[in-house]
């Protein structure tokens, strides 16, 4: 006879007007495990979670905790139950320290007038340096996403929870990071504490959870231990139908095209200095490395959206010298951002409007008034292409799952018919299936002679999509590893500068 | 017909009926807003000319018209600037100091017309200094054009001295802008209802007015679009105030005078009518129509109060409550969307 589980979710339903988030679902956590929770995006976790943590009130179904039934009405009361939630979307005070951050819920119900900031600073460190020496008295503001991502982690360690609830904790951390948090998540594991882990990362899944449940189109579906299933498994049951290859094939090895991009000591004086490089047409070039090793700063100086100091940009062979991004766009170098909803999308505007922002003169009539018939044919084109789910080109792009917001982002790179995309993290937190399409879409557009440059934290992608990485280190280009020299290892040992002695062909590969 | 025809008869018709969905999905939001606001004040017309036989008449229309004639002409430059994301409180100034400089010009000797268009181009340079400072040195609209707001206050009673110009000398034929008529509809109406129509279509759909709502909706998604916008939002400051200046030598051929403290407060009827009228204080939303129709809802509003004989004293405090109203709905309605 075993104890009743911590968590137990009994025929929960929950609908936001005639759209059902939820419907009737099941969900049990044992005491003590690590539990990955599965689905597409829209398939109803983070409603879920929402729910777990006093943020939503379900419609029907009950919670249980401890074999008895709650209501949980606030965020207050999940934590009294020892609930913790930390989510996806980095929800800090920007302007206070790392420290107030961390104890702000303890500030919240403190009695005493007076702050003692120095217990305060060293109970805080104390927890941050479970997880990375970040001086707590830093602003928020002056940290990398990376560390604000583990400063909301370390928040929710600090409550004291029995049931901690991780939304896609490591979408922003590198993977060195990540592994820390990894150490971090098993040693709260073993002190009792129990996970529920929401992430699109197969590899993570595998390596950290000891079961897995799937929702789809926010019903349940399965829950298995983690050693009964395959990740092919995982994946079928989420997108419920077969996605027979993750990664589409690869170049053939023999057949490199014409060098169409070439960037010869590129610096912009802070970021990176002497970088080189250059993108044949019809080949996917991966770039990977750790984030803040410069790589977005590079792609954005290679398109005039940041002034270079020193070196050279050719498109084509013809000298390009970019005095804004909009002279990059108009000879076909385009960049999508890493950052969708804060710079590459605008969320309350059509997704019309969206996809013929990047060039507006080719829609412009000689009177300077927008030819709205063929922007909206070209949206019509560009959205059917890419299998953007959408209720119209009318609708906000707000209105839109991730995965479609990002096709929309695609879209408005591809209006004006690009010599070469740079594509930095095209597919973060979206899922699976649009990521499969994605990744198509970017072989198809290769194929076709299009020059394409991936930016990538993910390293399963850069090695299952680029034919070729440039891995990059501290503004510098750390080396180059062909389509036959690519593995997880190699990638990481040139990002992080450790050379491994066993592994010589490593050194050489460094420029 | 045969049935070969009826069935493309009817493709072509749902082809029809799927470009006018388009249409109105197009602007869904704020055309709601639009006809809510109509239905509004519809409603109020309605019940006012049962409560006064005076209210449903040409004369008092036309009262009204005149009324917010000319500060819709202002309205419309600041609805372009709240769609930026920007505001502009200086406006009330920026229309009196216009007047006043155009006032004094003509009283040196200059010709009206002259002095008018000097009037008008003062008051663009007024709005090209508040956009250094927005776009060049990196303030922010609200504080920036604050200061201008104290700054040209200060301006017109330096020029005037902080008497009142007598203006009654203007030729008849410049008089006429404020004054005339075409066929009985006043001159006024007829200039506030051409720039309403201009702005109006040129936001539709011009391509530069385009890039003010993609800087508005997500200004670092518009510069990874290719876009200049701090161009977009200096261009959007200097218009906003040469409406304002236009707007002040309208009045200066109205009333055949510049006060020094003419238009102080203007600045926050105006805000609020664009507000009413659907346009957001973060940019990216709104349409000249809804904010015409907002100073419309006020206009009413106002004339509907002192038929009914409502002491002058409770209008401000009736107009602040249909802002916050208006405001708190569309609030509650932005939030249940998302």
């Amino acid at each position: 006879m075993t104890h009743a589980p911590i968590l137990e979710i009994r025929g929960l339903s929950k609908a936001f007007g005639p759209v059902k988030a939820l419907s009737d679902v099941q969900f049990t956590l044992r005491r003590g495990e690590i539990h990955a929770l599965c689905g597409e995006n829209g398939a109803g976790k983070s409603t879920l979670m929402n729910m777990i943590a006093g943020v939503l009130q379900p419609d029907e179904g009950d919670i249980l905790i401890d074999g008895e039934r709650v209501s949980i009405h606030s965020p207050a009361a999940a934590q009294r139950l020892g609930i913790a939630l930390v989510h996806q979307e980095i929800a800090l005070c920007q302007d206070a320290t790392v420290a107030e951050n961390i104890y702000m819920a303890a500030i919240n119900v403190r009695r005493a007038p007076l702050m003692n900031f120095q217990k305060l600073h060293a109970d805080a460190q104390k927890v941050m340096d479970l997880l990375a020496p970040i001086p707590v008295r830093t602003r928020v503001a002056d940290l990398s996403i990376s560390n604000q991502q583990l400063v909301e982690i370390a928040k929710a360690l600090t409550l004291d929870c029995k049931v901690l609830m991780l939304d896609e904790p490591t979408a922003a951390l590198t993977e060195s990071e990540a592994r820390r948090l990894f150490s971090i998540v098993r040693g709260l594991k073993e002190r009792g504490i129990s996970v529920v882990y929401i992430s699109h990362r197969m590899a993570e899944i595998f390596s950290l959870c000891d079961r897995i449940t799937v929702f789809r189109d926010g019903r349940y579906v399965a829950t298995d231990p983690i050693a009964a299933v395959s990740p092919d498994d995982v994946v079928r049951k989420m997108v419920g139908r077969e996605i027979t290859q993750l990664y589409p094939d690869k170049l053939a090895p023999q057949e490199p095209g014409r060098v169409i991009l070439s960037v010869k000591g590129l610096s912009d004086g802070r970021r990176f200095t002497d970088v080189d490089l250059e993108l044949r047409a019809g080949e996917i070039l991966g770039m990977g490395g750790l984030i803040g090793a410069g790589r977005s700063e590079i792609a954005q100086t290679i398109c005039g959206l940041r002034p270079m100091t020193s070196g050279t940009v050719a498109l084509d062979g013809k000298q390009l010298r970019p005095r804004g991004y909009g002279d990059a766009v108009k000879v076909g170098l385009v960049y999508l951002s890493e950052d969708r909803k804060g710079s590459g999308v605008f969320l309350d505007l059509p997704i019309a409007a969206n996809i013929s922002a990047l060039d507006l003169a080719r829609l412009t009539g000689s009177l300077g008034l927008l030819d709205r018939k063929a922007e909206d044919r070209q949206a019509r084109e560009l959205t059917g292409r890419l299998g953007v789910r959408m209720a119209g080109i009318e609708a906000a792009v707000s209105t839109l799952s991730g995965g479609n917001q990002q096709k929309v982002a695609i879209a408005k790179q591809l209006s004006v018919s690009p010599k070469v995309i740079i594509m930095d993290e095209p597919t973060r937190g979206i899922d699976v299936g649009a990521k499969v399409e994605i990744h198509r879409l970017l072989r198809q557009l290769a194929g076709s002679g299009v020059g394409v440059v991936v930016i990538s934290s993910e390293l399963p992608e850069l090695i299952g999509l680029c034919d070729r990485v440039m891995v990059v280190r501290e503004g510098r280009i750390a080396g180059e590893l062909a389509a036959d020299e690519l593995g997880e290892e190699a990638i990481i040992m040139l990002a992080s500068g450790v050379q491994d002695s066993s592994d010589q062909r490593q050194a050489q590969n460094v420029a | 017909m045969s049935p070969r025809e009826s069935g493309e008869a009817l493709v072509h018709a749902e082809i029809k009926a799927a470009g006018d969905v388009r249409r109105i999905n197009f602007a869904r939001l704020a055309s709601m807003r639009e006809a809510g606001l109509i239905v509004i004040i519809l409603a109020l017309c309605i019940a006012m000319s049962f409560a006064s036989p005076h209210f449903l008449t040409w004369g008092n229309f036309r009262a009204m018209l005149m009324s917010f004639s000319i500060e819709g002409i202002v309205v419309v430059g600041m609805t372009i600037l709240l769609i930026v994301g920007g505001i502009d409180l200086s406006v009330g100034s920026v229309v009196c100091f216009s007047m006043v400089v155009s006032g004094a010009l003509f009283l040196a000797g200059l010709d009206p017309w002259t002095a008018s268009l000097i009037g008008i181009g003062v008051s663009a340079l007024i709005g090209a200094a508040m956009g250094f400072f927005v776009t060049v040195i990196g303030l922010n609209h609200f504080i920036t054009s604050l200061a201008a707001m104290v700054i040209v206050r200060g301006m017109c009673l330096i020029v005037t001295k902080g008497t009142p110009l007598s203006l009654f000398t203007l030729p008849s034929s410049f008089k006429a802008i404020g004054q005339g008529s075409f066929n009985g509809l006043p001159y006024v109406i007829i200039i506030f209802v051409v720039v309403v129509a201009i702005f109006d279509f040129l936001l539709r759909r011009a391509t530069a007015f385009r890039k003010v709502f993609y800087t508005g909706s997500n200004e670092k998604a518009a510069q990874f679009s290719g876009i200049r916008t701090n161009q977009v939002k200096f261009w959007v400051t200097v218009l906003c105030s040469t409406l304002a200046g236009l707007a002040g030598v309208i009045y200066m051929a109205r009333f055949g005078a510049a006060t020094p403290t003419f238009g102080a407060g203007m600045e926050l009827n105006i805000i609020a009518a664009a507000v009413i009228g659907g346009a957001s204080l973060n940019g990216g939303s709104g349409t000249i129509f809804g904010a015409i129709l907002g100073m419309a809802l006020l206009s009413v509003v106002t004339s509907s109060l002192i038929l009914l004989d409502v002491s002058v004293y409770w209008q401000d405090m009736i107009k602040g409550c249909i802002l916050l109203a208006a405001v708190s709905i569309d609030h509650f309605l932005h939030r249940k969307k998302s």
